[in-house]
């Protein structure tokens, strides 16, 4: 099937696997900083692979990423998207160390690295395992892989798999905010689906309708 | 007189060509590679950033060009030779094909950089074009620009110095 003719239903199925993969995320993230964490009301775009890498601030922007490569009977990408601002803000709030720097070779150590792995860890299980729960489909995520690069350098890697079949991504794209009285930290979700994936999610979900 | 160019922007699987005092710019390459190709005494050059090695192994019926790196250097030079540029004296400089992430386990998909290099210099080499400068591999994104008057590429990259080629 082709991306460009999606029913409304079946965006809309795929609007509430954002919003319960998120909403799931924002508790794990909740939790874990003890913060209030809101979640925003998810998007399902199709975009090229140009308008996807402005989706975060244009393609060499530099940005934190944790990737999960997603295995199972639906394959997929799971991107945990951060400013580098935003990353050193979580880092020094889970460590309590307010002088890091991810740019500053002495303080980015290999624990602050494996902060953030974690976090993403947990925020992208969480969002997964509600997918999971949701669709009744098994799904293996990878262990976390971090990479601090240009947005577009990091985001084609999901790509791979999908421009063999075409010239477009569906992202569903959910968006996690930290309210702290000093930093806010916005989190961006990005959900990539492989192509013959999305065949089996609706099929999952009992959406026969393919016009 | 000093004149002050346009900067052509080239975006994923595309292409495109720039005369001086233009130049040409492509952003954040990962595993993708930018091949530009140019005649320096033209003053013209040319700029495309593709994703995949090998359009032989497509799914798609009918496919971009552009994206691949067999088909994309092809078009390039037929683009170049259309607005002045001379067969013979075509140049190429490269840069990209990093490996972002390394996968401890996975199919060679995901050695897509290397993959990706490997493939341009060898459509280059077919089209007797010689490579000039390179930097390519690692782990590290980068932003291209190239001045066709000066024939000199201008790599920027994260966190690191800005290195010319």
């Amino acid at each position: 099937m082709t991306y460009e003719n999606l029913s409304p239903i079946q965006f809309d199925a795929l609007r509430e696997i954002g919003n319960i993969g998120a909403g799931n995320a924002a508790t794990a993230l909740s939790q874990l900083l003890d913060q209030k964490v809101n979640m925003v009301i998810p998007t399902v775009k199709i975009v090229t692979f140009d308008e996807m890498m402005d989706l975060i601030g244009g393609p060499d922007a530099s940005v934190v990423a944790i990737l999960f490569r997603v295995f199972g009977d639906a394959p997929l990408h799971v991107f945990f998207v951060l400013s580098i601002e935003e990353a050193e803000v979580l880092v020094q709030t889970m460590t309590h160390n307010s002088t890091f720097s991810l740019m500053d070779e002495n303080s980015a150590n290999k624990i602050n690295y494996s902060v953030l792995e974690e976090v993403g860890n947990i925020v992208a299980g969480s969002y997964i395992s509600a997918l999971s729960d949701f669709t009744n489909l098994n799904f293996q995520p990878s262990v976390p892989h971090l990479g601090i690069d240009m947005a577009a350098a990091i985001l084609t890697y999901g790509l791979i798999d999908i421009s063999q079949v075409s010239d477009y991504a569906i992202v569903i794209d959910s968006k996690v905010n930290s309210e702290d009285s000093d930093n806010t930290m916005k989190g961006n979700l990005f959900l990539l689906p492989h192509p013959e994936s999305l065949q089996t999610i609706f099929s999952s979900l009992g959406i026969k309708e393919y016009v | 007189m000093y004149k002050v160019g346009t900067v052509v922007r080239v975006g994923i699987a595309d292409l495109n060509t720039v005369r001086e005092p233009n130049t040409i710019r492509t952003l954040g390459l990962g595993s993708c590679v930018g091949i530009v190709i140019y005649d320096e005494q033209k003053r013209v050059a040319g700029l495309a950033h593709i994703l995949l090695p090998d359009s032989s192994v497509t799914k798609q019926k009918s496919i971009n060009e552009y994206k691949y790196a067999d088909t994309a250097i092809p078009v390039l030079v037929d683009r170049l030779l259309e607005i002045g540029a001379r067969k013979h004296a075509l140049k190429a400089k490269i840069a990209g094909g990093a490996e972002m992430f390394k996968f401890s386990s996975g199919s060679d998909l995901l050695r897509i950089g290397p993959r990706n290099i490997d493939a341009s210099l060898n459509e280059l080499n077919k089209l007797k074009i010689p490579v000039i400068a390179q930097d390519v591999g690692g782990n590290i994104g980068r932003t291209i620009e190239f001045d066709p008057a000066t024939a000199k590429l201008k790599i920027r990259r994260v966190n690191r110095e800005e290195i010319i080629i």
